[in-house]
């Protein structure tokens, strides 16, 4: 198998997969991050350019370095592949500038919006971009459109990354909403005022990695991080129904699908990518509805596990009384009263 | 070896003697006409006391006192119930609900997103502060005034009443 290097650590690989995907493998700092990328969908990729690398070497049979930065999410490893990602100062300088490109038109509404705090958007801004705003221009903005009453499109905030175009295409039989008009002008919509609702359309909020598509029914309802998520599940005869319910106190807030490290939907044992059904996103918002299998953990760095205790607690006992007459047979002897009960005596009277 | 009766760790140690007294001593009246000296010197001197409450001492510019919820410039709150003031707050004193503006509440409410209620427990509050610099609407502010003493635990849960800024209030 054809063996790749990435910022120094080398894995072996089957032929044809991305530097994403091999990099995915080793896991940790090494993996760039992906807006558009989502290994479950076919064809995403290739579009945000937040996930491009140095080459330093090229292969084994060609080992000159590529002359520019090249996407990982697309570009197959060679056997002999050397990559720099978080060692190349390079791959720094352009993500900082990639982070600014993307954000000069997405409004700063985090405060607003629903998906702050889970937001890949946030997470980039955060990690590679600058504190600061260059861009004096005003920012684009849309007419707001309705497109059901399910799902809430944001398109102010979108960064046509595709992902829910492809859900749309490759989980639902019908697709009723795209990218009208082109480049500046682009943007997602339906064709002459369509609702979506498809039965696998929820979907497309949780591939959204920013807040242009989120849940009508947990519309400002709260923020994330006040919520617990838990693993839970139910019989459900259009999808698997294995979710995560976010609840706060014994009320389900939302219910989303489960999503990996990569914030990307978990696969079953089988490797089938885990999409939920509109039923059990939208419908099944009762604790009677699911079984609950148990805490879900997010990466230590994230807002979601603040105030959350991850730790079983251990159940208390009440026995102050008992450690009280410990604590006195045991002064009683520091102080030598002789001639005094013994602790069982002490106990045995109720003393 | 030293006997450990001599022995005085503050250095301050006085050895207590129990001889009679003299006569002067035992007439009190020059130890009384020296306390009474002391006493009458203190008139004069200047009060450490202030006369509380028609008095009141000047804080300090960075005093951090109760909470308040800014307007805009247009009378419209400016908080927007992003919870970032309850998520930094170390006591957890800070609770919230937010609810969407209707159309025709432009004036009320300068975001789309508002608090519908917004309570700060007074009572766990620690008033360190970590809420104003956490606020990104610049809509909380911790104010020169005290949180005032009250009969009813109840009486220290703050909400909105009590929490946003008066619209004749002047500018803080």
């Amino acid at each position: 198998m054809p063996k790749v290097t990435i910022d120094g650590i080398t894995v072996e690989v089957e032929p044809g997969t991305t530097i994403l995907n091999a990099a995915r493998k080793i896991g940790g700092d090494v993996v760039p991050p992906a807006m558009c990328y989502y290994s479950k969908l076919k064809g995403s990729g290739g579009k945000c350019r937040v996930c491009l690398v140095e080459i330093s070497k090229g292969s084994d049979a060609n080992p000159n370095p590529m002359p520019k930065l090249q996407a990982s999410c697309c570009t197959p490893i060679m056997d002999g592949m050397e990559v720099k990602n978080m060692t190349s100062p390079k791959v720094q300088d352009m993500r900082k500038g990639v982070v600014e490109f993307l954000l000069i038109n997405h409004p700063l509404d985090c405060p607003i919006c629903d998906q702050a705090g889970e937001c890949d958007l946030q997470n980039l801004g955060y990690n590679y971009g600058v504190g600061t705003t260059r861009y004096q221009e005003e920012r684009r903005t849309y007419e707001r459109i309705d497109i059901g009453e399910k799902i809430q499109l944001h398109m102010n905030r979108c960064i046509l990354c595709y992902r829910c175009t492809y859900v749309a295409d490759q989980l639902t039989d019908k697709r009723c909403h795209g990218i009208i008009n082109r480049g500046d002008a682009a943007e997602i919509s339906t064709y002459i005022q369509n609702a979506v609702t498809n039965e696998m359309s929820g979907n497309m909020i949780d591939v959204c990695p920013v807040g242009a598509l989120t849940d009508k029914t947990f519309r400002f309802k709260s923020r994330v991080w006040f919520l617990k998520p838990y693993n839970a599940h139910r019989n459900c005869d259009k999808c698997c129904g294995k979710t995560t319910v976010w609840q706060f106190g014994n009320e389900i807030y939302r219910v989303t699908a489960r999503k990996d490290e990569f914030h990307e939907v978990e696969s079953d044992e089988s490797g089938n990518p885990m999409w939920i059904c509109n039923d059990c996103r939208y419908e099944k918002k009762s604790l009677s509805d699911w079984i609950i299998e148990g805490l879900r953990k997010h990466e230590g760095w994230s807002v979601l596990n603040q105030g959350k205790y991850m730790k079983a607690t251990e159940k208390v006992v009440l026995d102050g009384d008992i450690r009280l007459q410990i604590g006195r047979a045991e002064d009683r002897k520091k102080i030598s009263m002789n001639g005094t009960n013994t602790l069982e005596q002490t106990l045995s009277d109720g003393n | 070896m030293t006997d450990y009766k001599s022995i005085s760790l503050s250095g301050r140690k006085k050895d207590v003697s129990e001889r009679d007294m003299t006569f002067m001593e035992k007439l009190y009246l020059p130890a009384i006409m020296k306390g009474m000296g002391i006493t009458l010197r203190h008139f004069f001197r200047p009060k450490a006391t202030i006369q509380y409450p028609e008095q009141k001492r000047e804080f300090s510019p960075v005093f951090r006192g109760r909470h308040i919820l800014m307007r805009d410039e247009n009378g419209a709150e400016r908080c927007t119930a992003c919870g970032l003031c309850a998520l930094s707050c170390p006591a957890e004193a800070i609770t919230m609900t937010s609810a969407e503006r209707e159309k025709g509440e432009e004036n009320l409410y300068r975001e789309e997103k508002y608090a519908s209620t917004y309570e700060i427990n007074m009572l766990r509050c620690i008033f360190c502060g970590l809420c104003e610099e956490a606020c990104p609407k610049e809509a909380i502010f911790l104010t020169q005034d005290m949180a005032p003493a009250d009969y009813r635990r109840e009486g220290f849960i703050y909400g909105k009443e009590k929490l946003v800024m008066k619209i004749e209030d002047p500018k803080k």
